[in-house]
């Protein structure tokens, strides 16, 4: 139950992100500024998104066939294949893996 | 005009098909991850970006609080607000229209808009992407969310490859240059020593607010890192023909 109310705050507060925009006065946040932070903290949060699913398994770190998940995506990515395609790769990668005995 | 006839509706539309379907992986992934299906929808319904419905799901499946997932969720949905006030400028939305603009804001509805120049097309453009990614990445989400319940084990299928997988391609679009490369890695390593530290869901906090800073005291372009994940004008960068050229007036 808690979780769903977590969940539901964040609906809030991302519609909150959304609806600032369009009512604080543009020149308030028209700062060069406040929209490279967003831009770093986009890139940041995803690289350690995509580091944390990869790596960690609760509190510590282990390399297994999420690693191999990630080479698959990385390869797919520099082909231009499309995000699904993407998704795909990592999923047969770390499956395939599994099959071949490295979990 | 006809509406078939507005280039940014045509884009529009296709961004939403290509965009729409990969609501499909963030079902499966988000039943896969611990939530029921009501509560994946209620993600993709209410709040409707997609890098932040992804981080929401990837703390819980990596174990970590509610509350850490929310931070997650919140933080990477800050450049919402930025797209907002750009929008704000452009399209000017009054009464209603600007709650409901606010809702479908979004990567893949501004980077349709302002990739027009004229007025009239940059709203269609707005309207069509962010309605119609809305309509399908819902629709997929529930197929995704059902197909992911009658899976079974999701490691047997990879499904934690596919989060990881889903993760890099959505970082990929925004390391353009040498200062978004240094900003993910940076962050990324920062993760890997905070992993055994802290609890599980804050390493990805930590790296947050290293990125914050980062950004703070850099002087790069000041839209760094806020590229939609799929860009809408692909196909004209290299296609040919006028016709088919954002923002050329028909």
């Amino acid at each position: 139950m808690t979780l769903w109310l977590w969940l539901l705050l964040s609906c809030v507060l991302a519609y909150a992100w959304k609806l600032m925009g369009y009512l604080v006065p543009a020149s308030l946040l028209q700062n060069p500024r406040m929209s490279r932070v967003a831009g770093t903290m986009t890139i940041g949060l995803l690289a350690s998104l995509t580091v944390v699913n990869t790596l960690a398994s609760g509190q510590s770190l282990a390399l297994d066939a999420r690693l191999g998940a990630l080479g698959a995506a990385a390869v797919a990515l520099v082909f231009r294949a499309p995000f699904l395609v993407v998704v795909l790769a990592g999923a047969g990668a770390a499956a395939g893996l599994r099959l071949l005995g490295w979990n | 005009m006809k509406l078939t006839q507005s280039p940014a509706v045509r884009v529009g539309l296709s961004i939403s098909i290509a965009t729409g379907l990969y609501g499909i992986s963030f079902g499966a992934l988000s039943v896969t991850s611990g939530l029921d299906f009501w509560q994946t929808m209620a993600l993709s319904l209410l709040l409707f970006s997609g890098g932040s419905q992804f981080a929401f799901i990837g703390v819980v499946a990596g174990g970590g609080s509610g509350i850490a997932a929310m931070g997650a969720a919140t933080l990477l949905g800050m450049r919402n607000g930025i797209y907002g006030m750009q929008l704000n400028a452009l399209l000017q939305p009054r009464g209603w229209r600007r709650f409901a603009a606010a809702h479908v804001t979004i990567d893949e509805s501004t980077a349709t808009s302002t990739g027009q120049t004229d007025p009239a097309e940059q709203r269609r453009g707005f309207w069509t992407a962010g309605i119609g990614v809305f309509v399908l990445w819902n629709l997929f989400t529930a197929v995704g969310a059902l197909a992911g319940s009658a899976l079974g084990d999701p490691k047997q299928w990879g499904l934690d490859g596919a989060a990881v997988a889903a993760f890099l391609g959505l970082l990929w679009p925004r390391l353009k240059g040498r200062e978004p490369v240094a900003i993910a890695v940076v962050c990324a390593l920062a993760t890997v020593l905070a992993v055994p530290l802290v609890p599980a869901g804050v390493p990805i906090l930590v790296a947050a607010l290293v990125a914050a800073v980062a950004g703070w005291f850099s002087h790069g372009r000041s839209d760094e890192g806020l590229e939609p994940d799929v860009d809408p004008y692909a196909d004209q960068h290299h296609g040919s023909g006028a016709s088919t050229r954002p923002g050329e007036p028909l």
